[in-house]
């Protein structure tokens, strides 16, 4: 059970081979014969999740159950959980109980899905490490001593060990995509705008965007197909239909050619320098496969690429500074013991709440957003965004699908980058520019780098093809078993 | 660009974050190393590109002017640091 597919765990439910509750309990076991080791847990909700899990038994017994009813599943600590700790990884908010669920919270509840805890993840899910979290790193389920990647480092890792068959997470500049190719599972942030950020504790707004984790494409298609839908209380939220994508899954058929006339398009400044070796490798033999499957790979360009990190280190911070400052020990959240006047209460909460990294990009935002120096770096900014954005639509004109690394090299080892932030920026060199976008990126498992640790390609559509990145997905998981692999601590 | 010290404790009273002297000295390197990758935007002209602010450019989307919200007062405020009479408590701003 502990490695089965979310439709095997359907089938399991259904035909009363085993309960919720069971299923449940399985997995709270797991979490806490492993989690001590992998740090990927903030909270766990041993009697919340029972709770569910028995309403789910109901619902199945009553022939009520939907795709997701008593299957178990984590959240990212920044999803806002009524009578559940939300930490945001930081010590701001060790003690914050939400009065309310996210809306992503309500939909996987009113799904019968079974939360089981909370997730570790870079404080105010600003890093590409897990290593910013108050609550202390995540190590990766396939080496230990190295990083499960960030923000979302709990979920990814959580999956990867199977201390729960999916989980939930963010995605600001890579932040599901990355931990996802770290991990070794497949990770999906959708079109922005898709899943609604009410009660998601924000960092950049107009870049801050749900997604899902998953061992493949389709069990993240069936998580996905739960988080969307319009929500009048996020003035961002897109009116459309909810697609269903698993129904969307092309059955594989092997010995014919399921993505013949697919043009999947290399970006030239991708596959430039600044790739590791080992990466290269497995993305190249990746793109072999594509082709076996009737495939065509064509060449595109994005110029501005290049780009993205310093305009989002512009957009994020100045987005995180209006963000963050309502943490101020008046509301909610960490209050300083002594101050000596309001002014003062907010400085000392501030200082003694947030960490280095998130008071760091506040003063950047801070800066770039201050009298004189607004056009010179905010707009300069947004004004590049356009341009990438410009490019990603030039390029989706040659070709169907973009692929390409999701980054440049596997995990590096806790502590590599802690004491360099700029080196740590960099690391984002493929995901960050579809965030600028807004457009839905996937990363999926392709093989291991030579030092043991997983390797992710990341498929890059137009707006709302959602659907067609996890077919594409799907169709190379039929044909390979890089998604089936395991981590010894498993 | 580099940052000194001044402008760095001057952020920082801005952005309401107390930081000591020798949290304004560590600060401001790190800062000087992200406002040198910022700085590469500076390279490309964007004359008459239009600014971007958001990947979905939709109008603000208007609602019926109906009171939609309960009142959670109690609920809002229990997890407040300081509370009395249903408001919440900070030093006293005006003498």
């Amino acid at each position: 059970m502990i490695h089965a597919s979310l439709a095997q765990l359907r089938r399991a439910l259904d035909s009363r081979q085993i309960s919720s509750v069971e299923l449940a309990t399985l997995f709270l076991d797991r979490i806490d014969a492993l989690n001590p080791q992998l740090n990927a847990f903030i909270s766990v909700d041993r009697a919340g999740a029972l709770s569910a899990a028995r309403a789910a038994d109901e619902r199945i017994a009553a022939g009520t159950a939907e795709a997701l009813t008593g299957i178990p599943l984590a959240h990212k600590d920044l999803f806002c959980t009524e009578g559940v700790l939300t930490t945001c990884g930081s010590k701001m908010l060790a003690n914050f109980v939400s009065p309310y669920d996210a809306h992503v919270v309500s939909l996987l509840k009113a799904a019968g899905a079974v939360s089981l805890g909370k997730t570790n993840m870079d404080e105010f899910a600003m890093g590409s490490s897990n290593e910013s979290s108050y609550y202390g790193a995540v190590s990766n389920p396939w080496k230990t001593t190295h990083v499960s990647g960030g923000s979302s480092g709990g979920s990814a890792a959580a999956v990867a060990a199977r201390l729960v068959p999916i989980a939930t997470g963010t995605d600001t500049g890579g932040s599901v995509r990355q931990p996802a190719a770290f991990c070794g599972i497949t990770g999906i942030k959708p079109t922005y705008g898709l899943v609604s950020r009410y009660g998601m504790i924000a960092y950049a707004s107009s870049l801050d965007q749900g997604g899902a984790f998953g061992a493949s494409a389709e069990d993240c298609a069936l998580l996905l197909s739960a988080m969307t839908g319009f929500d009048p209380r996020d003035s961002t939220s897109l009116e459309r239909a909810r697609e269903d994508y698993a129904a969307a899954l092309v059955a594989p058929d092997t010995g014919t050619k399921p993505l013949a006339g697919l043009r999947i398009g290399l970006p030239r400044e991708f596959f430039a320098e600044g790739m590791a070796d080992d990466v290269r490798a497995a993305v190249e033999a990746a793109l072999e496969q594509y082709r076996a499957l009737g495939a065509t790979t064509v060449e595109v360009s994005l110029p501005n690429a290049r780009l993205a990190i310093p305009a989002y280190y512009v957009i994020a911070p100045a987005e995180c500074s209006s963000n963050m400052s309502r943490f101020d020990g008046a509301r909610y959240g960490h209050r300083a013991a002594e101050y000596s006047d309001l002014a003062d209460m907010y400085s000392r909460s501030r200082a003694e709440g947030l960490g280095a990294e998130v008071k760091r990009r506040i003063l950047v935002g801070t800066y770039v957003l201050s009298h004189g120096y607004y056009d010179a770096y905010y707009l300069q900014a947004q004004r590049l965004r356009r341009l990438i954005a410009q490019d990603f639509q030039a390029a989706l004109t040659q070709c169907d699908v973009i692929a390409g690394p999701t980054t440049p090299t596997t995990a590096w080892a806790l502590g590599e980058m802690a004491d360099d932030p700029v080196q740590m920026y960099l690391s984002d060199i493929y995901t960050i520019a579809v965030n600028l976008a807004g457009l839905p990126g996937l990363s999926q498992p392709c093989g291991f780098g030579a030092d043991g640790l997983p390797v992710g390609l990341q498929l890059v559509g137009d707006y709302f093809s959602e659907a067609r990145l996890l077919n594409t997905a799907h169709q190379l998981q039929h044909v390979t078993d890089w998604h089936t692999r395991r981590p010894a601590t498993a | 660009m580099s940052l000194s010290n001044e402008q760095v404790g001057h952020l920082a009273r801005l952005a309401r974050i107390a930081l000591s002297d020798a949290e304004i000295d560590a600060t401001r390197v790190k800062l000087d190393g992200i406002f040198a990758l910022i700085e590469q935007m500076q390279a490309v002209d964007t004359t008459g590109v239009e600014p971007m602010s958001h990947a979905q450019e939709l109008p603000t989307r208007l609602r019926e002017d109906t009171v939609i919200e309960t009142d959670q007062r109690e609920a809002f405020q229990r997890i407040a640091p300081q509370t009395e009479s249903g408001l919440y408590l900070v030093p006293k701003v005006i003498e």
